[in-house]
């Protein structure tokens, strides 16, 4: 493998990976994990687009840590649980961090993808593996999550009032 | 409404991660397979060889043989790094002063182009350089020096023909740290006899202004 290559996207990685996990220790951990496969996997890569790979290895190897954390992957966490993180923070970015961290982890690497790496739809199914379909339907259910959480819209789902 | 929304929280998104791009990237991530392990362990096999060449000496004629093994380069700046930096008159050859004629000097005997790394930041100034031998030819030293007398030392060599490119690696030599890699140009080690994170900031700093 061309180190030099590999070590190009390492900034990449790293920021959607701080974007993915919310913490730059985990997502350095992530970054390093997706670079040791990439160099045990090598010989499977065909010369194409390394960005692509690199990324589709991350998306497996974050895909494991999630499982491994008992959280599912690809379904949206319980919106009466996850109630609208508050605007009055006066902190966008903050705010914005947090609510990325109450999307379902699927959605989440599809509104990043497309956000910070500026991929396609195309590119996006193809590095995750899944159906153009679905990245479009992960993608705006993730906005739309994103916008309730944020703006404190009311969630689809009527909220439980516990007393 | 929705639309531009979403635009908004694409742009915010891009403000809180893109500021990620622009760190530096730490040691771990960069590493390369060591290549050290096959030439420690031919130095083993020839250590022992020549254990038992000395122990069959009275025995059999000797038979004198050029036998060269170059220690690996971590060993070699850490014992470079012991010898001189408990040096209190003569640390080093040519002072921090000359620096623009110790670059050209040891840029010119190890024939490339040196550059002397600013560590100021990790508070260590450059107390000067000294030109030593190494297995393949001529070896720059650099050393500097913080506010609590605390030395560190810069080994820059040319890669022997056996050693492969590689990132950070890190080795303890007794009380010496060391934290080296190879490029194409050249091989670094920095060595120091302080803990570990701060010679592992201090290497990436010298990395980045290192790696163009």
């Amino acid at each position: 493998m061309d180190h030099d290559q590999v070590v190009a996207y390492i900034p990449n990685l790293r920021r959607y990976a701080r974007a993915l996990t919310g913490d730059s220790e985990a997502a350095d951990d992530l970054v390093q994990d997706t670079l040791e496969r990439a160099v045990r996997k090598f010989a499977l890569w065909r010369p194409g687009n390394l960005r692509a790979w690199l990324f589709s290895i991350m998306h497996n190897v974050f895909i494991n840590q999630v499982k491994a954390r008992k959280v599912t992957f690809d379904e949206e966490l319980d919106e009466n649980l996850a109630a609208p993180v508050p605007t009055a923070t006066g902190d966008d970015i903050k705010d914005l961090q947090r609510a990325l961290q109450q999307l379902a982890p699927a959605q989440r690497e599809v509104v990043l993808l497309i956000a910070l790496e500026d991929l396609t739809y195309n590119d996006v199914a193809k590095m995750l593996g899944v159906p153009v379909g679905t990245v479009m339907s992960r993608l705006s259910r993730g906005r739309e999550r994103l916008r309730h959480l944020l703006d404190g819209e009311p969630a689809r789902a009527p909220l439980k009032v516990v007393q | 409404m929705n639309e531009r929304r979403d635009q908004e929280i694409t742009a915010l998104l891009k403000r809180a991660y893109d500021p990620v791009m622009a760190e530096p990237v730490p040691a771990r991530l960069i590493m390369r397979p060591a290549p050290w392990l096959p030439m420690l362990r031919a130095a083993a096999l020839m250590a022992m060889g020549i254990g038992i060449g000395l122990a069959m000496a009275p025995y059999v004629l000797p038979t004198p043989a050029a036998v060269t093994v170059a220690a690996p380069l971590p060993m070699r700046a850490a014992r470079a790094h012991a010898v001189y930096v408990s040096e209190v008159r003569h640390p080093v050859e040519v002072d921090a002063k000359e620096e623009k004629h110790l670059v050209a000097w040891l840029s010119k005997r190890l024939d490339t182009k040196l550059r002397v790394p600013v560590l100021a930041e990790e508070g260590f100034n450059l107390l000067g350089g000294r030109l030593l031998p190494g297995p393949e030819g001529p070896v720059a030293q650099f050393m500097y020096q913080d506010s609590a007398g605390t030395r560190l030392t810069l080994y820059v060599t040319r890669p022997a023909t056996a050693d492969t490119p590689t990132a950070f690696r890190f080795a303890q030599e007794e009380k010496v740290a060391v934290f080296y890699w190879i490029d194409r140009q050249c091989g670094y080690a920095i060595s120091g006899e302080i803990d570990r994170p701060r010679l592992a900031r201090v290497a990436n700093i010298v990395y980045r202004q290192l790696e163009p």
